[in-house]
């Protein structure tokens, strides 16, 4: 996006264009339209660059992941990693291409196997992609444990999950998905279902691993507070667009889009004052993504929103300055 | 009953619950005082397994089968509920006085019955209302948690997750109990949505006069409706106060920490974290349980701390001694 990004960084991952649709059928098969998941997204990473992707549930942030861990297959558009175009790839090269993106579940518990002592988690991705060493394979996961914090590794390797504390299994986690030393993670809300004083000890794990091994992150969060301490870009999805991107503080200190600012004014800071006062929320839901509305997709609820226009044409991305985009009708009006 | 307890609509006292459980017994609600005026709001603050569900159990008496220890007082508008058989309990104080919106609330709504007839429920079985009276009813509460009125003829999952936890609210409101326990009434639910939650329960609490009880571990969202805060640690109350005092300057050393660790949109504060993990409730330490994870810790601090009184505040800690 920004130019000077650009120069300084080599692109990692260039999205065009991207559509996810999941196809809807009555009885399983007679077409019953598409599940518009992902419609219309692109950008570009550099190496070594944090983004946060910020939207409600529904939005279609989880479908945008999993179509970059290589899970989900695009609908339309491209998706371009390192110059290998994923669309393209055979079984084989998908394979090697999703040993360089690590994964970071939302819920820890949830994510690793119950029956599984840490020591087979963290050998299992090492098994998988061939380190047929077992002394190798050992030193990779004491390295690793050492890196997320888990020491002394003796006392965890033959632990089970659920003999670990909330943080612990995150930890886990962030050791498994680090531990064939990808280029970039996919980190899914990793803190949300973690207390409040945990919460801040993985976010900075994360980051530190991430100036360590100049990784590339997704921070996909709904939580606009914890973003600021972790990434340098925000995207934020509605209704499986991308409707602003900017870097972070220019995105916190300048909003522009009508849903950023119903966002940042949705979220809290602890204070007293706040019980005196109501919030204000835009009105509605998030629509339905099988029939999305006509032009611009925030429209119903906007209170800003130009009757002709904008429900009407989908609106065109404004750049105010170079790297901060936002796909809005009001700006195009207000500029000359 | 005492007369000092009537000014309060709620009082608590030495509350206690403890599990049995095959490895020992949990001492999950572990002596908690507290008290609430009529028309405020209390948030319960803490950590996960720190014993705030539990105490919302014990407020409600939904026990349970290896309860090992269940004791303590608890005034509800002067009446010490405890001493109630459980009949008299469900016909007095469960729904009429107090109600619970449950953890996931939203979730917890019967699939097979319509909305309507689900917060009519209440009303039909407390109040003995026939059901046209109930449904006049609903129609008034729906419209004071901001559901569309044609929403009773739907059923849960046709639904948002907002809405029916605004459908779960209703039906804790329809019986008209002057406290309300909101069990992490919006961790589950989208940042707009919570806002929105938020929004309506202020509005009840201004329009209603009614009194929550608001058990949350989070601490930004629990400023919208806070009055008093009461921050729960390993099973005990280890600070109260009124909000506008607690947010800019709490007393209790794992408060402040607690309240550093928040991310703050507004402020470019660092945040910090609390190292080590609260302590067994199987097995709790002796003397302060917050001392281990300390930096204030002293000798002092392996004996009970007594509940020191500042103002209006109450902080458990040696150090305010």
């Amino acid at each position: 996006m920004s130019p000077k990004i650009q120069e300084q960084r080599e692109v990692l991952l260039s999205i065009r264009d991207l559509h996810v649709w999941y196809e809807l059928r009555r009885f399983g098969f007679s077409h019953m339209g598409y599940v518009k998941a992902v419609d219309g997204v692109s950008f570009e990473m550099a190496q070594g660059e944090t983004v946060a992707v910020v939207g409600e549930s529904g939005c279609g942030k989880s479908s945008l992941m999993k179509t970059i861990l290589g899970i989900n297959i695009p609908t339309r558009g491209e998706l371009v990693f390192e110059g290998r175009n994923l669309s393209k790839l055979g079984s084989e090269d998908l394979r090697n291409y999703r040993f360089d993106i690590g994964y970071v579940q939302q819920d820890p518990y949830g994510a690793l196997p119950p029956f599984m002592s840490v020591q087979q988690i963290l050998e299992e991705p090492l098994l998988i992609s061939g380190v047929k060493d077992r002394r190798e394979r050992l030193e990779r996961i004491h390295k690793t444990m050492t890196e997320v914090k888990l020491h002394p590794v003796e006392d965890f390797l033959h632990k089970f999950p659920h003999m670990l504390s909330g943080g612990q299994q995150q930890r886990v986690v962030i050791a498994r998905a680090m531990i064939l030393e990808p280029k970039m993670i996919v980190a899914d809300e990793p803190v949300s279902m973690l207390d409040a004083s945990v919460r801040v000890e993985i976010l900075k794990l994360l980051r530190s691993l991430q100036e360590k091994h100049r990784l590339s992150v997704i921070y996909i969060t709904h939580d606009l507070s914890t973003v600021k301490y972790f990434s340098e870009r925000i995207f934020v999805m509605y209704a499986g667009n991308l409707v602003e991107k900017a870097p972070t503080r220019r995105l916190l200190s300048n909003p522009l889009h009508p849903y950023t600012l119903a966002l940042l004014a949705a979220t809290s800071d602890p204070d007293a004052g706040n019980a005196e006062e109501f919030k204000e929320v835009p009105p509605g839901e998030p629509p339905s993504l099988v029939n999305p509305p006509k032009g611009c997709r925030f429209h119903p609820r906007c209170t800003k929103a130009i009757a002709g226009l904008c429900d009407e044409q989908e609106p065109l991305d404004f750049e105010p300055e170079p790297g901060h985009v936002v796909a809005c009708w009001l700006f195009h009006v207000e500029e000359p | 009953m005492s007369l000092v307890a009537t000014q309060e609509l709620l009082k608590i006292e030495n509350l206690v619950l403890h599990f049995k459980t095959t490895k020992g017994v949990v001492q999950a609600v572990d002596g908690v005082d507290f008290e609430l005026g009529t028309n405020r709001a209390v948030v319960i603050l803490g950590e996960s397994g720190c014993g705030k569900t539990s105490l919302s159990k014990a407020l409600l008496r939904l026990l349970p089968r290896n309860v090992d220890k269940y004791s303590g007082k608890v005034f509800l508008q002067g009446m010490d509920v405890m001493e109630l058989t459980e009949e008299e309990y469900r016909q007095n104080v469960r729904w009429v006085g107090m109600s619970l919106v449950p953890q996931a609330a939203m979730n917890s709504l019967n699939p097979v019955l319509k909305v309507g007839e689900q917060v009519a429920e209440p009303a039909v079985l407390h109040l003995g209302l026939g059901k046209t009276e109930a449904l006049g009813l609903v129609f008034k509460m729906l419209q004071h948690v901001g559901v569309p009125l044609d929403f009773v003829e739907r059923y849960p999952f046709e639904l948002s997750g907002g809405m029916r936890q605004r459908v779960a609210l209703a039906m804790a409101l329809v019986t008209s109990p002057n406290l309300i326990v909101l069990d992490e009434p919006t961790s589950a639910l989208d940042l707009l949505t919570q806002a929105n939650i938020m929004n309506v329960l202020k509005r009840i609490k201004h329009e209603l006069g009614t009194s929550f009880i608001l058990i949350t571990h989070d601490i930004a969202t629990s400023s919208e409706l806070a009055d008093e805060v009461a921050i729960m640690y390993a099973g005990q109350i280890v600070e109260t106060g009124d909000a506008r005092d607690f947010f800019p300057a709490p007393l209790h050393p794992y408060s402040q920490m607690l309240m550093a660790s928040v991310p703050r949109l507004r402020s470019d504060s660092d945040p910090i974290f609390i190292n080590g993990q609260p302590p067994s409730l199987m097995n709790p330490p002796r003397g302060c349980r917050f001392a281990a994870r300390c930096p204030f810790r002293f000798e002092k601090c392996s004996q009970e701390p007594p509940v020191i009184r500042k103002g209006n505040r109450k902080v458990k800690c040696w150090l305010h001694n």
